[in-house]
C-alpha cells in the first residue's frame, strides 16, 4: 500500500512556561496508507492530538520526519482536514458561512460555494438550520457543522481528534455509520483519534496504541473486520470482541500507568 | 393519534401562553418603575439645586448660602438661557451652527481616530516584531497627556476644523488602538489554526478571523471614546476658534455666565447620549453572532 503519511522517529518537546522541556512525544514511528482508516487510542494526555498537530503542519516537529504523500511537511500540505478537540467554528459565521468557508478560500465564488455548503448541511442532517449563529446549535450540531467544514474541501488526509465524543450513544452511532459512507466514496485517509477502543475498532482498519506520555506508539493492530460495517451492530461479533480483549490488555496498562501518574502528581 | 396530539398540545401550550403573557406584564411594571425612579432621581436633583438657589441670599453675609446662583445658577435659569439661545440664537451665531460645528469636529475625529486606532491596533497586533520595535513609543506617547497636543495642533494647523479634529482623533486614537491589538491578541488560537487548514490566505485571517474576533473590543472601546472625541473637539475650541459649543462655554465662562456654562454641557451631554445610542445599535447591528446578554422577555 502506498503510504499517505509516515512519521520516522519523531519527537516533539514543548517547552514550559516555567521554562522546562517537556517532551509530549518520543521517537514515535507510524504509517499511514492511502486510502485507510486508522485509529489512536491511547491515555489521556499521552500526545494524540499533538501528532495530529505534526501531520497537518501546524506545529514541527522538534526531531524526525514528518511525510505527507511522501513530501515532508512543511506548512500546511494539501489535501488536509482537520477536525479539533475543541470546538472550532467561527462563531460569527452562521451555519451557511462556517461550511462556505473552505471553499471560498479555496478561490469559488461565495454564490457556488453557498450552494455546494447548502448539500453538505444536509449531509449532516442540519438541513434548516443554515442561518443559525453558532451559539445557538447545540454541542453536537456544532460538531456536524465542523464535520460539514472539514468534508467539503474534500481532503485526501482527514485528521480527526476526538470529533463525537461529546455526542449521546445514538446520534453518535449514526455519525459514525455516515462517515463510514462518506469515507467509503472518498478514497480518504483518515487519522482518528479517541479514547474510546470500541469506537477505535468498529471504524477502523488498524488501531495504534500510545504509550503514556511521553507518547510513541507501543502496538498496532489490522482490525480484519469485514465492510460495509455497521458500528451499532458490528460490537456483538466475537471476532470484534477478541480484537477488543487483544487491544485493552496493551492499553490497559498504559492508562494505569497514566492514572497513577496523575495521581502521584497531583498528591 | 393526530387528534390526540392536537389535544396534549392544546394543554401544554395554553400554560405557556399564559406564561408569556405573565412575564410580558412584568417586563412592563418593570420598565415603567425605572422610569418612574429615573423621573425621581431628575427631579430631586435639579429641584433641590433650584430650591437650594431660591432659599439662598449669598450676597450680604449671615445669610443662608447653599447654592450662590452667581457660581452655580440654576435649573430655571439654564432653561432659560438654552431657549434663549434657540429662539434668538448666540452671540456667536445661531445655536444649531454651533452644534453643527462641535458635532462634525467630534465625528470628524471620531471616525479618523478610529480608523487609524483600529488599522494600527490590527497591523501591531499581527506583528510580532512591529509590536515590539513600536512598543516602547507607544507607550510614551501614551503617556503624555495628550490634550496639550490640542495646542501644538492650533499653532500648526491653524483655527479652523482641522485643528479640533486633530485634537479630537488623537484622543480617540490610543483608546481604539490598544483595544484593537489586545482583541487582535485574544483570538482563539483554535479558530486561526481552523481557518489556514481551510485554506484561507493572510488576507483572509485577517479580514475573516482577526478582524471580527477583535470587534467585540474594538467596539466596546467606541463607546469610551466617542466621549473623548467630544472632549477633545471641546479642548480644541478652547484653543481658539470662532464657533462651536467649546467656544460658547468659553465665551459664556468670560462673562461670568454659570447659566451659560450649564446650558452649553447640557447640550454636549445631548449629542454624547445620542451617540452612545447609535453606537449601541451599530454594536447590535455588527456583533449579531453573540449570545444576547439580556433577553427582553424571558420564559
Ligand atoms: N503548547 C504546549 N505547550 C506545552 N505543553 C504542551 C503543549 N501542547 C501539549 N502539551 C503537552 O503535551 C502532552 C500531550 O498533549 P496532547 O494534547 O497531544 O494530549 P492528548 O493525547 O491529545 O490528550 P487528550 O486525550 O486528553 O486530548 C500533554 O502532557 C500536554 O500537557
Ligand atoms: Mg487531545
Amino acid at each position: 500500500m502506498q503510504p499517505a503519511i509516515e512519521l520516522r522517529g519523531v519527537t516533539k518537546r514543548f517547552l514550559t512556561p516555567s521554562g522546562g522541556v517537556y517532551t509530549a512525544l518520543r521517537e514515535l514511528d507510524m504509517t499511514i496508507g492511502v486510502g485507510e482508516f486508522c485509529a489512536v487510542v491511547g491515555p489521556t494526555g499521552c500526545g494524540k492530538s499533538t501528532t495530529l498537530a505534526l501531520i497537518s503542519g501546524l506545529e514541527p516537529a522538534s526531531e524526525g520526519e514528518v511525510d505527507v504523500f511522501n513530501n515532508p511537511v512543511k506548512g500546511i500540505p494539501d489535501g488536509i482536514g482537520y477536525m479539533f478537540q475543541a470546538d472550532a467554528v467561527f462563531p460569527w459565521k452562521t451555519v451557511l458561512e462556517n461550511v462556505a468557508a473552505g471553499p471560498r478560500y479555496h478561490g469559488l465564488s461565495s454564490r457556488d460555494a453557498r450552494d455546494r455548503a447548502r448539500d453538505w448541511i444536509a449531509r449532516v442532517g442540519l438541513a434548516g438550520f443554515e442561518d443559525r449563529y453558532p451559539y445557538q446549535l447545540s454541542g453536537g450540531m456544532r460538531k456536524r457543522v465542523a464535520l460539514a467544514q472539514s468534508l467539503i474541501n474534500e481532503p485526501r488526509i482527514l485528521l480527526m481528534d476526538e470529533p463525537f465524543s461529546a455526542l449521546d450513544v445514538q446520534t453518535r452511532s449514526l455519525m459514525e455509520n455516515e462517515l463510514l459512507g462518506l469515507w467509503a466514496a472518498s478514497s480518504a485517509s483518515v487519522v482518528f483519534v479517541t479514547h474510546d477502543l470500541e469506537e477505535a475498532i468498529s471504524l477502523s482498519d488498524r488501531v495504534f496504541v500510545i504509550t503514556a506520555g511521553p507518547g510513541t506508539v507501543k502496538s498496532n493492530y489490522k482490525v480484519d473486520l469485514p465492510r460495509p460495517r455497521n458500528v451499532a451492530e458490528i460490537r456483538f461479533q466475537p471476532h470484534f470482541i477478541e480484537i477488543y480483549e487483544e487491544i485493552w490488555k496493551d492499553l490497559k496498562d498504559e492508562v494505569l500507568v497514566s492514572y497513577e501518574r496523575q495521581k502521584r502528581g497531583a498528591a | 393519534m393526530s387528534i390526540e396530539a392536537g389535544g396534549r398540545e392544546k394543554a401544554e401550550t395554553r400554560p405557556l401562553v399564559d406564561l408569556v403573557a405573565r412575564r410580558r406584564r412584568e417586563h412592563g411594571q418593570r420598565r415603567l418603575k425605572v422610569q418612574g425612579l429615573r423621573l425621581l432621581v431628575a427631579v430631586v436633583v435639579l429641584g433641590g439645586w433650584q430650591l437650594g438657589a431660591q432659599v439662598s441670599d449669598c450676597n450680604s453675609t449671615g445669610h443662608l448660602c447653599v447654592v450662590d446662583k452667581f457660581f452655580w445658577s440654576q435649573p430655571s435659569d439654564i432653561a432659560q438661557k438654552l431657549w434663549t439661545w434657540l429662539t434668538q440664537g448666540t452671540d456667536l451665531g445661531p445655536i444649531w451652527d454651533q452644534v453643527l460645528v462641535t458635532m462634525e469636529e467630534t465625528v470628524g475625529g471620531f471616525i479618523v481616530g478610529s480608523i487609524l486606532g483600529v488599522i494600527f491596533g490590527v497591523a501591531l497586533g499581527r506583528s510580532r516584531l512591529l509590536a515590539d520595535v513600536m512598543g516602547p513609543y507607544i507607550k510614551a506617547a501614551n503617556a503624555i497627556p495628550r490634550v496639550v497636543v490640542g495646542a501644538l495642533f492650533a499653532i500648526s494647523l491653524g483655527l479652523d476644523i482641522k485643528a479640533k479634529i486633530a485634537t479630537a482623533a488623537i484622543l480617540v486614537f490610543f483608546v481604539v488602538f490598544f483595544n484593537a491589538f489586545q482583541g487582535v491578541r485574544e483570538v482563539d488560537r483554535n479558530l486561526v489554526a481552523n481557518a489556514r487548514i481551510l485554506g484561507a490566505h493572510d488576507r483572509q485571517l485577517t479580514t475573516e478571523i482577526i478582524i471580527p474576533s477583535a470587534l467585540s473590543w474594538i467596539i466596546a472601546s467606541l463607546h469610551t471614546s466617542f466621549g473623548l472625541a467630544l472632549v477633545g473637539a471641546v479642548v480644541g475650541e478652547l484653543f481658539g476658534a470662532t464657533q462651536g459649543l467649546g467656544e460658547l462655554i468659553y465665551a459664556a465662562k468670560n462673562n461670568f455666565d454659570a447659566a451659560g456654562v450649564f446650558a452649553g454641557m447640557a447640550l454636549l451631554a445631548a449629542i454624547a447620549l445620542v451617540a452612545e445610542a447609535l453606537i449601541t445599535a451599530l454594536e447590535d447591528r455588527l456583533i449579531r453572532w453573540r449570545p444576547p446578554v439580556t433577553t427582553e422577555t424571558r420564559i
